[in-house]
């Protein structure tokens, strides 16, 4: 068999990061060639670029579909040829119909008017094809996320679709659902369609892919032969995380006293389908002065876990009890959260954690306004000493604390939002991504600001994708897939190999 | 007007002066506030001249305030609930209703005029709170509930009133409006103690204004540049004090302009200086990051619109006092003059933007140009197309400035 698709030495830079570097990936006529890698490794880019949403002229390197080099100047062209994402959330009108969905910016119409009867025709095939037994009239937001996925496919069949990628296809699928999706991947590889399979589920990547490369830092570092389901999950596993670690994180000696914050039987169903329970009878601890780190994929319900606790900030039906001090407390409120001593400093700073049009000065305080007032009337004064203490203490780069949040760098803005949670004088600090999107230099700065913080006695958890950071500023770890808690480790026993077979070992279970 | 409103600018906003960006970089980021002051100035002076100087006349001046008082006085609550995120649609409506109850309980029912004053915001601070209650825990459009208020209080006007005028009020009850500061020295043509009151606003404005600056210059706050400073408070001093002498020898400070004053300030002192009026930017400014902060920003709301409903109210009752009447057609279309006095100013439809000082101006900006085109005989035709450009070139003056920045 021949190649469909021949990627060569793609290399995509964005300002200060390499994102892909010289890039290889060769998929067979007919196969299913999975890419896997940690997040971060750079999939998704590989794929943007593949599709076009990245034009030719950003990046570096040669696209040769069926025999041709291509130069997709944006996703339109390369849907024209036949190659079709589907992306982790999908794109879908929820309040319009399957066929509308289906046939978006590709109407069967003649001069602007929609033939319906033809639509409706056209739409019950492509159901068929996917194995979907639904009206073409039921509108997609009465669907569940399973049969959302199915439409999805049947939009990509309706374009006459060569390859087909699909992005995590399975993350928010049931057992069920998701064993249907991947049948049907390997009916349309006997009908002849190649597909990309990106997922982080290896299990049913050895069921169904012909081929697997293995992505990491931006690279390709291998592609092995799937071989019907004999390649070994640990070789994955080594060539996904194996990258070494390197004095990327200031020196600490932990000293860590009594258990300060306990969490309970902690359980949080998602505010939409209250049937979904997200966080799923969770308990752990944390003492003074430990760093614990909480590792999983996305979407393994990390953040749903500290924002349900922050204030029921997130979720419904939650039950579990919260312990500091051995004490059970009140977090009902946000406001009762911070009172207790808990603050949360998301992993969304733009959307949740700052007011980016207003001033450093002014953002500082909004979680302690009582703080720098006497009784309502505010400080200016004292407003100003606060804001300039962490500007000095965490180093907070600006011109002057007079700067809008939104001019000043990912990392900087991350340590104004630090400097909001030590502002109100937390007990207990939950960092969700705490380095996310900010360059090397800043992250080392965040670690020693959590390993100053630990060192005066507080309780700190992290929550990262990213496993090496976890391994470098943490003392205890513990695992989360799916809802629930799924390993717990001392952070000198644990490593990357360990917390991925564990997290990919409770996929195996349900 | 009071010191504290006046003063405001430099409180407000000391935290983009650029001490060391130097006097270029700060007029940038103060283009708009210096903007709209300039921009009043220059209106007033196109109409004074092209008016023959009808336009400063003492008793052009009391009928501008006069006139402008209720639209300055509902700014003040709009203000706030702008820039929360909101808008208020039914306060030209609240403002007709509460005058219809002040006049069927003042002249029908013959209810002491105090009690039915205070029941009067009561019921405008209750209607606030109603549709705020939907507004801040339902979470339904503002646009929505408020245009809903303003059909239902339109209709329940012309209820109350039955289709008819209701008047006159009692001659102490007009006094909101017509009353003027007694002139307790007995000075023929001249009334000293509006003199005297206005010299020393003018006399606290300037002792606050240099104890903050040298309290700013001692712990090196930023602070706006010397020549700045001086020259907006000399020509703030020179203005308050002409205005002062000019209605002094008329019939001096009408008690609407005392009360107006008294609000300018303590909403200037609550948007600026205070914890509530801090949470107020910040939930305008990104609602999910401040109620993550621990801040309750569903009451914060819900008392943002209580609060102008009460101002509404007020308003209905000097507008009802100042016709002596109240007509079924009162408050009609007065939210939209509210509303773009207060983006005229400078406050952001997204919300976290915006000064009270700034909505005042604004509001006078649009008051100046009635009044002053009323005096020239300008149709209405025109009066409201040029009153619409104005709005637009504020508003576009703002995006523009904002995307150069």
């Amino acid at each position: 068999m021949g190649s469909i698709l021949q990627m060569r030495g793609i290399t995509k830079t964005f300002p200060g990061v390499v994102a892909l570097d010289n890039v290889n990936l060769s998929v067979a006529e007919g196969e299913i060639h999975a890419l896997v890698g940690e997040n971060g490794a750079g999939k998704s880019t590989l794929m943007k670029v593949l599709s076009g949403v990245y034009p030719h002229g950003s990046y570096d390197g040669v696209i040769e579909f069926r025999g041709e080099e291509c130069r997709f100047s944006g996703i339109a062209d390369s849907e024209k040829r036949g190659i079709i994402i589907i992306h982790q959330e999908l794109a879908l009108v929820p309040l319009l119909s399957i066929a509308e969905n289906i046939f978006l910016g590709n109407e069967r119409a003649s001069g602007g008017v929609i033939d319906w009867h033809d639509t409706f025709a056209r739409t019950r095939e492509l159901l068929a094809k996917v194995g979907l037994r639904e009206s073409p009239q039921t509108r997609v937001t009465e669907l569940g996320l399973g049969k959302q996925q199915l439409v999805e496919i049947a939009k990509a069949l309706s374009k006459e679709v060569k390859l087909l990628i699909l992005d995590e296809p399975t993350s928010s699928l049931n057992e069920t659902d998701s064993e249907a999706l991947l049948q049907l991947l390997l009916e349309f590889k006997a009908a002849g369609i190649s597909s990309i399979l990106i997922s982080h589920k290896l299990n049913e990547i050895s069921k169904v892919a012909d081929t697997i490369t293995v992505l990491r830092d931006g690279s390709a570092v291998s592609t092995l032969d799937a071989d019907g389901g004999h390649v070994s999950e640990a070789a994955i596993i080594r060539d996904m995380v194996g990258r070494s670690l390197t004095d990327r994180f200031p020196p600490r000696e932990p000293k860590i006293g009594e258990t300060i914050f306990e969490v309970k039987n902690w359980t949080a169903h998602h505010p939409q389908h209250f049937e979904r329970k997200v966080v799923d009878d969770v308990s752990f601890h944390v003492k003074a002065g430990e760093v614990v780190g909480i590792a999983g994929l996305m979407g393994a319900g990390r953040t749903e876990l500290a924002m349900s606790v922050f204030g029921k900030s997130y979720g419904v039906g939650i039950s579990g009890e919260v312990r500091m001090h051995g004490r059970p407390v009140d977090v009902s409120t946000v406001q009762r959260a911070i009172a207790a001593g808990i603050c949360y400093a998301t992993e969304d700073r733009k959307s949740y954690g700052l007011v980016l049009d207003d001033t450093i000065r002014r953002n500082i305080p909004l979680a302690n306004l009582p703080g720098i007032a006497n009784g309502i009337v505010i400080d200016e004064h004292r407003e100003l000493d606060v804001a300039r203490d962490y500007r000095e203490r965490i180093r907070i780069k600006c011109s002057s604390t007079a700067q809008e949040v939104v001019n000043l760098s990912g990392g900087n803005q991350q340590k104004v939002v630090l400097a909001k949670w030590l502002f109100a004088g937390p007990e207990v600090l939950i960092l969700d991504e705490p380095t996310r999107g900010i360059d090397v230099g800043a992250k080392y700065e965040i670690y020693a600001i959590i390993a100053e913080l630990a060192k005066t006695g507080k309780a700190i958890v992290v929550i990262s994708s990213e496993m090496p950071e976890l391994l470098g500023v943490t003392d205890r770890i513990y695992v989360m897939n799916e809802g629930r808690f799924v390993g717990e480790m001392p952070t000198s026993d644990a490593s990357q190999e360990k917390i991925m077979s564990l997290i990919i070992r409770s996929g195996h279970r349900n | 007007m009071s010191q504290e409103a006046i003063h405001q600018p430099s409180v407000t906003k000391p935290a983009t002066g650029g001490a060391a960006g130097g006097s270029s970089s700060f007029i940038r980021k103060h283009m708009r506030e210096y903007g709209i002051l300039l921009a009043l100035i220059v209106i007033m002076a196109f109409f004074q001249v092209v008016t023959d100087g009808i336009l400063l006349k003492p008793i052009n001046l009391t009928n501008l305030i006069l006139q402008n008082s209720y639209v300055i006085i509902m700014a003040l609550g709009m203000l706030l609930v702008i820039v929360s995120g909101h808008i208020d649609l039914s306060v030209g409506s609240v403002l007709g209703f509460v005058g219809a109850l002040a006049a069927v309980m003042i002249v029908q029912w013959d209810m002491n005029y105090v009690l039915a004053g205070v029941i009067c915001l009561a019921v405008g601070a209750v209607i606030g709170a109603m549709q705020g209650y939907w507004i801040a825990y339902w979470k339904i459009p503002s646009f929505i509930v408020t245009l809903a208020g303003m059909l239902v209080f339109k209709g329940l006007t012309l209820w109350l009133l039955a289709g008819q005028s209701v008047g006159p009020f009692p001659a102490n009850f007009q006094l909101i409006s017509s009353g003027f500061l007694p002139d307790v020295f007995g000075i023929k043509g001249f009334n000293l103690l509006s003199m005297l009151l206005g010299v020393a606003v003018v006399a606290v404005m300037l002792f606050f204004g240099l104890r903050s600056r040298f309290r700013n210059r001692a712990s090196s706050h930023d602070d706006e540049p010397a020549l700045f400073f001086f020259a907006r408070n000399f020509i703030l001093a020179a203005a308050i004090v002409y205005l002062t002498w000019a209605l002094s020898t008329f019939r001096g400070f009408p008690n609407v302009l005392v009360v107006m004053a008294l609000l300018i300030a303590v909403y200037s002192f609550i948007t600026s200086r205070t914890t509530i009026g801090r949470r107020i930017y910040a939930v305008g400014g990104n609602e999910k990051a401040t109620r993550l902060s621990g801040i309750n920003t569903e009451r914060l709301v819900f008392l943002t619109f209580a609060n102008m409903g009460m101002l509404a109210a007020l308003a209905g009752l000097v507008f009802a006092a100042r016709l002596n009447t109240a007509t079924p057609k009162a408050g009609l279309g007065f939210e939209l003059d509210v509303i773009a006095a207060v983006f005229i100013g400078g406050a952001s439809m997204a919300g976290g933007v915006g000064t009270i000082i700034g909505a005042v101006i604004g509001a006078f900006i649009m008051g100046v140009m009635n009044n002053g085109m009323s005096i020239l005989g300008i149709g209405i035709d025109y009066q409201q197309v040029i009153k619409g450009l104005v709005l637009l070139v504020a508003v576009i003056f703002d995006v523009y400035n904002k995307n150069r920045a």
